[in-house]
């Protein structure tokens, strides 16, 4: 793989004199995701003019506006459904959706679900920050049980979603899991993501030291940083430990990595066959 | 008209049928939809017919999911559309207001039901016609359809089409449970003759793109993803990039834009029917299915003697103010029959309230003749009507 200077790949592929500085506060990991995820693009060579990023609302989806792609922000949760469209109508263009632990699994959460069901060509980058950033800290269906929000003054009571559990039962074909710490490895999950064919979904653990961190007494930036390190583990690794050891443990690696057949792909053959048909 | 012939027969067409005929003569590429009665079939027809011309239909999860696919594929240059009735329609009050702010083009048909909530499936009503209007958040202009038969049904889903593309906007084709399941025989149009209008496509380097140029006529090219512009769509206030804006200027500019882009165009958008108005003393302001009951009892209060004449708009929103004014200005009464609560007949008073002076309403009368109960409105409680007024 050919090295190319970072400074080269910002340049070309973000809306530098339009849009910057971005909206993210300090400390925030959104940022890695964002040189992760176009480091990722430039490694696969792919033309911006026919890469097209997704994104519903919250932080994380604020990231559209700083690439120079085919951009588009759109509603709350339904950022996998306007995708959908764009695929549908344009096979030939990669499509990634950048999304948020709320806006993918909560209001979401159907969309979501049956996008990998179909097994429908689209990477869906996951930032999960436990939290819903945006609207200043109200729990998510990932805010740990026993976590506070603003919403969850006395501890939230809410048993948490397993977002590569749910991906891999709605029959996502890449599920893989990373943090913002892991920054090379989730950088690479990220390209293999982009470069499946089928649904693909990367977690990626963020840290949000501002609201999250705050409410939860987790310390600055790198403390949080320093907890993803200790507590999420490589699948590998994660096996060999007990019951007891496995608390408060998460994993990262690839879950699933498998072909299907690819929804636009068989809708391509059924026009083939029709038209087949047509001509007897 | 179009001339009989072997090639152009006439046929028995339903009105939904029509609808989905329309679509696929206006060049439909895309079609994401969700199951609902009683637009069912357009959906039926329509996976059907794309796949055979090499075009896409989905089935979505919901209709939320439904208006984002067809906005998603509009933005990748698709001609797109969905179909749905008063639940589903509710659902994509939000999506419709995205495509308006995002100014992108897209069709969507409200078969109407009986209302509110599930309501009556089966059964006709009228009571949505606010809810194309004002039913997404914030001030969103709209255009809205209404036809009267099946033949209508067939040309007004293309003229929607033609009026989403050229305005960049969403256009609501309004029928209801009758008239889409109403059969009637219909000689559809020569194609030759029907006039197609696509987006215009930029021409200028991607440099100088802007999705949101300004212009006076405040009609501008678009681009699609994957043609090499590369721009930013966001449901924010935004500036002419597309980019969001939080200045107050910027976002006076886009508000204005999406207001004048109708009412510039009044004179094109606006479409509606006379029916023996030239010497009429009393009218009738009808809409779609109770329109033709309507007309039948023009034809037979005529018979009688009485000068009765009928107004049936065909663009409900923008609403024909300025028809109103001109065709009641001398009537006495105006008879609003219509299947909801008073919808239409508000409507007829606020555009009426500036021209009747004070001393000429004590004389002059607006009678609403009102149905929300799933039944149609028959002539002849239009012309019972009549008579108690008289």
């Amino acid at each position: 793989m050919q090295k190319v200077p970072q400074k080269i790949v910002h340049n070309h592929y973000l809306r530098h004199r339009k849009k910057f500085p971005h909206v993210w506060c300090p400390g925030c990991s959104n940022g890695i995701v964002l040189g992760n995820i176009i480091r990722a693009v430039n490694q696969l060579g792919w033309k911006r003019s026919n890469t097209a990023m997704v994104s519903g609302i919250g932080c994380s989806s604020r990231m559209p506006v700083y690439v120079d792609f085919n951009t588009l922000h759109t509603l709350h949760g339904r950022a996998i459904a306007f995708a959908t469209g764009i695929k549908m109508q344009n096979p030939k263009m990669d499509v990634m959706v950048v999304t948020g632990d709320g806006d993918a699994t909560a209001i979401g959460g159907n969309h979501f679900i049956h996008a990998a069901r179909r097994n429908i060509n689209l990477s869906v980058i996951l930032i999960n920050n436990h939290i819903y950033g945006m609207t200043g800290g109200q729990y998510s269906p990932t805010t740990p049980t026993g976590d506070k929000a603003t919403t969850t003054p006395y501890g939230n009571i809410d048993p948490v979603f397993d977002i590569c559990e749910l991906a891999l039962g709605a029959g996502a074909t890449f599920v893989a899991r990373s943090t913002a710490f892991h920054s090379v490895e989730a950088q690479n999950f990220i390209r293999k993501a982009l470069s499946h064919k089928g649904f693909s979904i990367v977690e990626i653990i963020s840290a949000c030291p501002v609201i999250y961190g705050r409410l939860n007494k987790k310390g600055t930036a790198p403390d949080m940083m320093r907890e993803m390190k200790d507590n999420v583990i490589p699948i590998k690794a994660f096996d060999k430990l007990t019951e007891e050891q496995k608390k408060g443990k998460v994993q990262r690696g690839i879950f699933r990595e498998i072909e299907k057949p690819e929804y636009t792909d068989e809708y391509e053959k059924l026009i083939q066959s029709i038209a087949k048909e047509q001509k007897k | 008209m179009a001339k009989y012939s072997k090639k152009n027969p006439v046929v028995l067409m339903q009105g939904n049928e029509a609808i989905a005929k329309g679509a696929l003569a206006a060049g439909l590429d895309f079609f994401a939809g969700y199951p609902i009665t009683p637009s069912t079939e357009i959906a039926e027809i329509l996976s059907e017919e794309l796949p055979k011309k090499g075009n896409r239909f989905i089935q979505m999860e919901d209709e939320i999911a439904s208006i984002a696919a067809i906005i998603g594929a509009s933005l990748a240059g698709a001609k797109a559309m969905t179909a749905t009735s008063g639940p589903g329609f509710s659902l994509m009050q939000e999506g419709i207001g995205f495509a308006k702010m995002t100014e992108t083009p897209c069709v969507v048909v409200n078969v109407m039901r009986g209302g509110p909530s599930t309501g009556l499936p089966t059964k006709p009503s009228q009571g949505d016609i606010m809810q194309t209007r004002w039913g997404s958040h914030g001030d969103s202009p709209a255009i809205v359809l209404y036809p009267e038969s099946v033949l209508e049904s067939y040309q007004l889903t293309i003229r929607a089409f033609n009026l989403a593309e050229k305005y960049r906007t969403c256009v609501v084709l309004l029928t209801d449970e009758v008239l889409a399941h109403m059969r009637e025989s219909v000689m559809l149009p020569d194609l030759k003759n029907v006039k197609l209008i696509h987006r215009i496509h930029p021409t200028i380097p991607p440099e100088w793109y802007k999705h949101y140029e300004e212009n006076p006529k405040y009609i501008s090219p678009m681009a699609s993803y994957g043609e090499g512009y590369r721009f930013h769509v966001t449901g924010l206030a935004h500036d002419a990039y597309g980019f969001p804006t939080n200045r107050s200027d910027e976002a006076a500019v886009m508000m204005d834009r999406l207001k004048k882009k109708i009412t510039h165009h009044l004179r094109e958008l606006i479409q509606f029917e006379t029916f023996m108005m030239e010497d009429a003393r009393s009218a009738i302001f009808a809409a779609g299915i109770t329109a033709r009951a309507a007309k039948s009892a023009v034809v037979k209060a005529r018979k009688s003697g009485k000068k009765v004449g009928l107004i049936r708009p065909l663009t409900i929103w923008p609403f024909p103010d300025d028809a109103l004014r001109k065709y009641f200005h001398n009537v006495r009464t105006v008879f609003v029959p219509e299947l909801n609560q008073g919808q239409l007949l508000n409507e007829v008073k606020r555009a009426m309230g500036s021209v009747w002076n004070y001393e000429s309403r004590k004389t002059r009368n607006i009678v609403p003749i009102q149905k929300n109960n799933g039944e149609l409105i028959t002539p002849q409680e239009i012309i019972s009507t009549m008579k108690e007024v008289k």
